[in-house]
């Protein structure tokens, strides 16, 4: 009786993972059955003509360099934020004092923040400084969403850096700021890492962008114009009823988790790399 | 030289706590600019009258938001329903019976599961699990689905979720102690019986946390909901119809509420109502973890 219970068990508990596995590998079967044969050279090198919604001809380029320069300038925005937080909750301040760990809560609840409440609240800001939906805009809205990936990256790393770092170039005289250059050094591979997982969910992350960004079938040339993304590309795209404006949205989709897979592996490696040098 | 030096130490000290301390100030300012744009809606209805009625005519000035929020409350139970005894088994195999091997192949898949965008899964949804309803599911129970339905958000957040509880329980699995197992075990309990009575009993509050974080999670997911739900403004009566969960409303609503401010008032008192129920949440199930881990890493 007590032997088959746990065989019962067992197998369901095989059954769930199995299942998992194979969620994951039916939607990556899917999304590359649907984008492959959209995906030509023409795809990735034009524009839409004739209007993303109807034109039948051109590509996604649009999408995919505005995707580009929209987390570019949300990763630079962020590292230049989470970046002294991590450092600071760490190492100016006693990783565990009482002011660290409300910082840490605060960032964990920033963290669950859906990106639609983002998406609103940039597109709030962005009405009081009197912008348009832009480049500028989504980089805004993009920076609030993966500024919390950040620093709980980097702060998870973070206390793996041994005590002996922090006191060594102290004890030859160096001031905390000239200490931290020692640290930043060290934490390379965590800070990698954060980059890689934040643009992996900034560049995928439709709702915040949605209201911020706008659309276009244009690159944008300057940072007050409105920018069109990838995951923005895959929504509007599939409501289109031509088929041909769908293909853009199956090949934009092939490309965005593609983009994903590659990021998720990276970080995978960089990781890795980071718990060897762990002294 | 030195002056420099402590000068510059000083300067890279209070820009850290500077802006250590406006992100801190971000969660008030984000509750209170919500709050503020949804007064002129607050001032003009009673709170009941938003919540708890659920005509919807935003050009006649009427916002029940019932429909939504019964909506939203349901797509996240379905999905829970489904995520929660799957993930538990899953992770239960992860940190008690499975082979490192194994470990470590499942991994990636967790990763990538949590990593792929929402609207991925929604084209996913919309080419699997929608035809799915409509033309197998559905016909068993009801006359007619278009398969964008209530099930099919419940069946993609499911899968949305899943990631998430499975990282937080094999995390709260591992921290408990390998004495308290292998006790059990040597008073002559089986493997499962020892996760039935010890481990799962240990660790019900990190259950309780990561189930309270998922539907957190759950009930902010915007774009993969709004792609296979159908958003139909009516009550919906069975899992079969269409419904319509208050992200999916702020998304869709967004260019057309600029014309009426009390229309963006009432968008903007959903995405609060968001805000502070996923704030709560968030809150809430942080510290249950929190206390766990400082009861077992002290």
């Amino acid at each position: 009786m007590r032997k088959l219970e746990e065989k019962i068990f067992k197998g369901l508990m095989i059954g769930a993972s199995a299942i998992i596995i194979s969620i994951l590998l039916y939607i990556l079967y899917i999304i590359i059955r649907k984008g492959i044969p959209s995906l030509t050279l023409d795809m990735i090198t034009k524009v839409p003509s004739g209007g993303y919604y109807l034109g039948k001809e051109g590509g996604i380029l649009n999408a995919i360099v505005g995707s580009l320069l929209l987390i570019t300038g949300a990763v630079l925005i962020s590292i230049s934020i989470s970046l002294p937080v991590a450092l600071y909750i760490n190492f100016i301040l006693h990783k565990n004092s009482r002011f660290s760990n409300i910082v840490r809560l605060s960032f964990d609840i920033l963290y669950g923040i859906p990106s639609i409440v983002y998406g609103a609240f940039g597109f709030m800001l962005m009405v009081f400084l009197g912008l348009q939906a832009s480049l500028l805009g989504g980089i805004i809205a993009v920076s609030f969403l993966i500024i919390p990936i950040m620093v709980r990256s980097i702060d998870e790393v973070a206390a793996y850096i041994p005590r002996d770092l922090i006191e060594a170039p102290q004890s030859l005289g160096a001031t905390r700021y000239e200490t931290l250059k020692v640290i930043v050094r060290q934490l390379m591979p965590g800070i990698t890492t954060a980059v890689l997982l934040a643009v992996g969910r900034g560049i995928g992350d439709a709702a915040t962008v949605l209201f911020t960004a706008g659309y276009t079938d244009s690159i944008p040339v300057s940072p007050g114009q409105p920018a069109a993304t990838l995951p923005l590309a895959i929504f509007f795209q599939l409501g289109s009823p031509l088929e041909e404006v769908q293909n853009r949205a199956y090949a934009a989709a092939l490309i965005l988790t593609a983009i994903i897979l590659l990021l998720s592996f990276s970080a995978r490696y960089f990781s890795a790399k980071l718990s060897k040098s762990k002294i | 030289m030195l002056k420099i030096r402590l000068l510059k130490d000083k300067i890279a000290r209070r820009y850290m706590l500077g802006i250590t301390v406006f992100c801190l100030l971000l969660l008030f300012i984000i509750g209170a600019g919500l709050l503020a744009k949804s007064i002129p809606v607050l001032q003009e209805k009673t709170l009941w009258e938003l919540i708890g009625t659920s005509s919807w005519k935003p050009f006649k000035g009427e916002f029940g938001f019932l429909t939504f929020i019964l909506s939203t409350i349901y797509v996240t139970a379905i999905a829970i329903l489904i995520a929660l005894p799957l993930s538990l088994l899953a992770s239960i195999y992860l940190s008690e019976y499975a082979s490192d091997r194994i470990k470590r192949f499942f991994s990636p898949v967790i990763d990538l599961l949590a990593g792929i965008p929402p609207v991925i899964y929604g084209v996913w949804g919309t080419l699997t699990i929608v035809p799915l309803i409509a033309d197998k599911i559905a016909p068993l129970f009801v006359d007619f689905s278009t398969g964008y339905s209530m099930l099919a958000g419940g069946l993609v957040l499911a899968i949305m979720i899943v990631p998430i509880i499975i990282s937080v329980l094999t995390e709260i699995f591992n921290a408990i102690p390998k004495d308290i197992r292998e006790a059990s075990w040597s008073l002559g309990a089986t493997k499962w019986e020892t996760v039935k009575k010890v481990v799962l009993r240990r660790s019900l509050p990190g259950i309780i946390a990561a189930t309270v974080l998922a539907v957190s999670r759950a009930f902010g997911e915007t774009m993969a909901v709004l792609m296979v739900c159908g958003n139909f403004t009516d009550l919906p009566k069975s899992i079969f119809d269409a419904c319509y969960p208050l992200p999916a409303l702020i998304a869709n609503n967004y260019g057309e509420m600029m014309s009426l401010p009390s229309y963006e008032s009432a968008l903007m008192f959903s995405a609060l109502l968001l805000f502070v129920i996923i704030v709560l949440f968030n809150a809430g199930s942080r510290l249950i973890l929190d206390q766990i881990n400082l009861k077992y890493h002290l």
